[in-house]
């Protein structure tokens, strides 16, 4: 259990970097962005394709980074310039981009044109790059002593090395987005989400924000599903399906349990609630009668009632509160009443 | 300073809706220019600001700001040197964003937005100074969300967002006309304060005659998408409701319209 936790938990830290491109799209843009279920793959389709044609993983990521921005523009583009509804050219994109996928995992094969997956059994890949590395330190025999001894777990993870380098990147990212949201252009951009009309008046061009938006939002998505097939050691033209529900449901799984007080804390419930995701999955898993492709119907469940559950509890709350006003007015008549009759 | 040069604008053209929104408009207001605008609903007030500001384009016709045609320019670019203040108080700030994050925006809007940090140290003073103009007591409360302020403070800070820059016009529509009077009466103020601070060049639309009498050094009348009437500042002293009544009647021959809004209290 303690293994197959400890599993969710790393891939909860990658899809966290999916969930805050979400985040911007979604929250701070107001934007429902569709793509990221294309751009997902693509990002994972172009960093599987070039580590199977042997460049170094690292540049195949930041690859698979521009990729994702230039779907992201695109999709932009499709809504402000060819002035197609926000859902519409986001799901324009993602079907587009299911094709493109194909294509670009094809460029691995020397007799395909196509392919629908990259397996990466043996390559490179940033984390057997890091492993080497972090192997040398000798941190993962202390830790393995220390769970096994101290905390009497008969497993331990193979290594240590994998959750620490996501958790530096994703803790890297949740850091930039942050001081990206307060620069000049970030606040237009989120003033592009809160008040456009505002934001016009004073002199910002909201087409190439949203643009911009979406790019980075979707190179975030993109650098997430390049590290998600390093991690798995697979890519696959169907891994993206129901992405941005994963995302959103991380976005308000975070943003429920940890508030939205300030910019550094509603990214840092964005990361956690991707985490949570991933141990609720895990969970979910473990029920017998329950099969994997039951995730997708969950993740829908999970996304629902995180949305009506806050309205009931406000609808209840409101309930109670009108439901005491009305026993205090009852209280303050019987009183008045009482008074009079001992006038009488 | 600002100059309009036969501006035409018909809406739904070629349809049974056919409407002149703007006929034949000539409009030239020299720096420093205080004009207040009345006119009944549909005489073409707001038509006109939005050509200014760039959310419309003429039919034909020229806008002009220092001598640059910007006719044009989208509206963004064009903001650059127009600072704005709308009639709905919401409508000018972003409600999920703070007081300084605010300002932090209006105080880009001549220079190239970049990766600087939108409030610095530097900047958060000079907001300070800025909101404490106000009276307001808003200075203490720089991190409060816009959204959680009144509808007047809103329009306070509005205001100050679009003249702390010194634009080159400013353009008030009708900006007063959704607050309480108590409300409209501080905004209208400040107004005057911030503008003879900055000595801006400005177009104040409103339903208010003695509002459009009290402020300002230039008054146009507008009906029916023509200017129909423009006081100097030579005359406009000495000017009342009655003699604004008056005069439209000897130009139109008929009564004003006298809606409830337009003579104001």
């Amino acid at each position: 259990m303690f293994t197959a936790l400890f599993g969710s938990v790393e891939q909860g830290i990658i899809y966290a970097i999916m969930a805050l491109g979400v985040y911007l799209t979604f929250r701070v843009l107001d934007f429902p962005d569709l793509t990221v279920d294309g751009s997902f793959v693509t990002g994972a389709a172009t960093a599987a394709m070039m580590i199977a044609l042997g460049y170094n993983p690292i540049l195949a990521t930041l690859m698979a980074i521009v990729a994702g921005f230039i779907a992201g523009c695109m999709t932009g583009l499709l809504h402000t310039k060819g002035k197609i509804n926000p859902l519409l050219s986001g799901i324009l994109m993602m079907i587009a981009l299911y094709s493109i996928n194909l294509r670009i995992m094809g460029l691995s094969a020397e007799n395909a044109i196509v392919k629908p997956n990259i397996p990466l059994m043996n390559a490179d890949t940033i984390f057997s790059q890091f492993q080497s590395f972090w192997s040398s330190l000798g941190i993962d025999a202390a830790l393995t002593s220390f769970v096994k001894d101290s905390l009497g777990l008969q497993t331990a993870p193979g290594t240590w090395g994998t959750i620490f380098v996501v958790l530096i990147i994703t803790l890297i990212i949740k850091f930039i987005a942050d001081w990206f949201l307060k620069t000049e252009v970030g606040l237009a951009i989120r003033a592009t989400g809160d008040n456009k009309r505002m934001i016009r008046s004073f002199s910002a061009n909201t087409d190439g924000l949203i643009v911009l938006g979406l790019g980075l939002s979707n190179a975030l998505v993109a650098f997430s599903g390049a590290l998600i097939a390093q991690y798995s050691k697979f890519a696959d033209a169907n891994m993206g399906i129901g992405m941005i529900v994963i995302g959103l449901a991380s976005v308000i799984i975070g943003e429920a349990i940890f508030g939205t007080k300030t910019i550094f804390r509603t990214t840092l419930a964005v990361v956690a609630g991707a985490i949570i995701y991933r141990i609720i999955y895990a969970i979910a898993l473990r029920i017998d009668w329950l099969d994997t492709s039951d995730m997708k119907l969950i993740t829908a469940i999970i996304v629902v009632l995180a949305l009506v559950i806050p309205q009931l509890v406000d609808k209840r709350r409101e309930k109670k509160r009108k439901e005491k006003r009305r026993m205090e007015r009852l209280d303050q008549q019987r009183e008045f009443m009482q008074g009079g009759d001992h006038l009488a | 300073m600002l100059k309009l040069e036969g501006i035409n604008k018909i809406f739904n053209e070629a349809t049974p809706d056919e409407k002149v929104a703007l006929d034949n408009i000539n409009l030239h207001l020299a720096p420093g220019d205080f004009v207040t605008i009345i006119g009944s609903n549909g005489a073409g007030k707001s038509t006109m600001m939005n050509m200014i500001s760039g959310a419309l384009t003429p039919d034909f016709g020229a806008v002009t700001i220092e001598g640059k045609e910007v006719t044009k320019l989208p509206e963004y670019k064009r903001s650059q040197y127009i600072g704005r203040v709308f009639q709905d108080p919401m409508a000018g700030t972003a409600p999920s964003m703070t007081i300084e994050e605010n300002l932090a925006i209006a105080y880009s809007r001549n220079a190239k937005r970049g990766l600087r940090k939108g409030v610095s140290r530097g900047r958060r003073d000079f907001f300070k100074s800025s909101l404490e103009k106000l009276g307001l007591g808003l200075e203490n409360r720089f991190n409060a969300k816009v959204g959680m302020l009144s509808g007047g403070e809103r329009q306070a800070l509005s205001l100050l967002m679009a003249t702390f820059t010194k634009p080159s016009i400013l353009l008030l529509d009708e900006h007063t006309a959704a607050l309480d009077p108590s409300r409209a009466e501080l905004i209208t103020r400040l107004t005057k304060q911030l503008v003879e601070e900055g000595n801006l060049t400005t177009l104040m639309v409103t339903h208010n005659m003695q509002q459009a009498i009290d402020l300002g050094n230039r008054l146009i009348m507008m009906d029916k998408g023509q200017i129909i009437l423009s006081i100097d500042d030579e005359k406009k002293p000495t000017l009342t409701i009655p003699d604004l009544m008056s005069e439209f009647e000897k130009i139109r021959g008929e009564k004003m319209n006298s809606d409830r809004a337009l003579l104001g209290s």
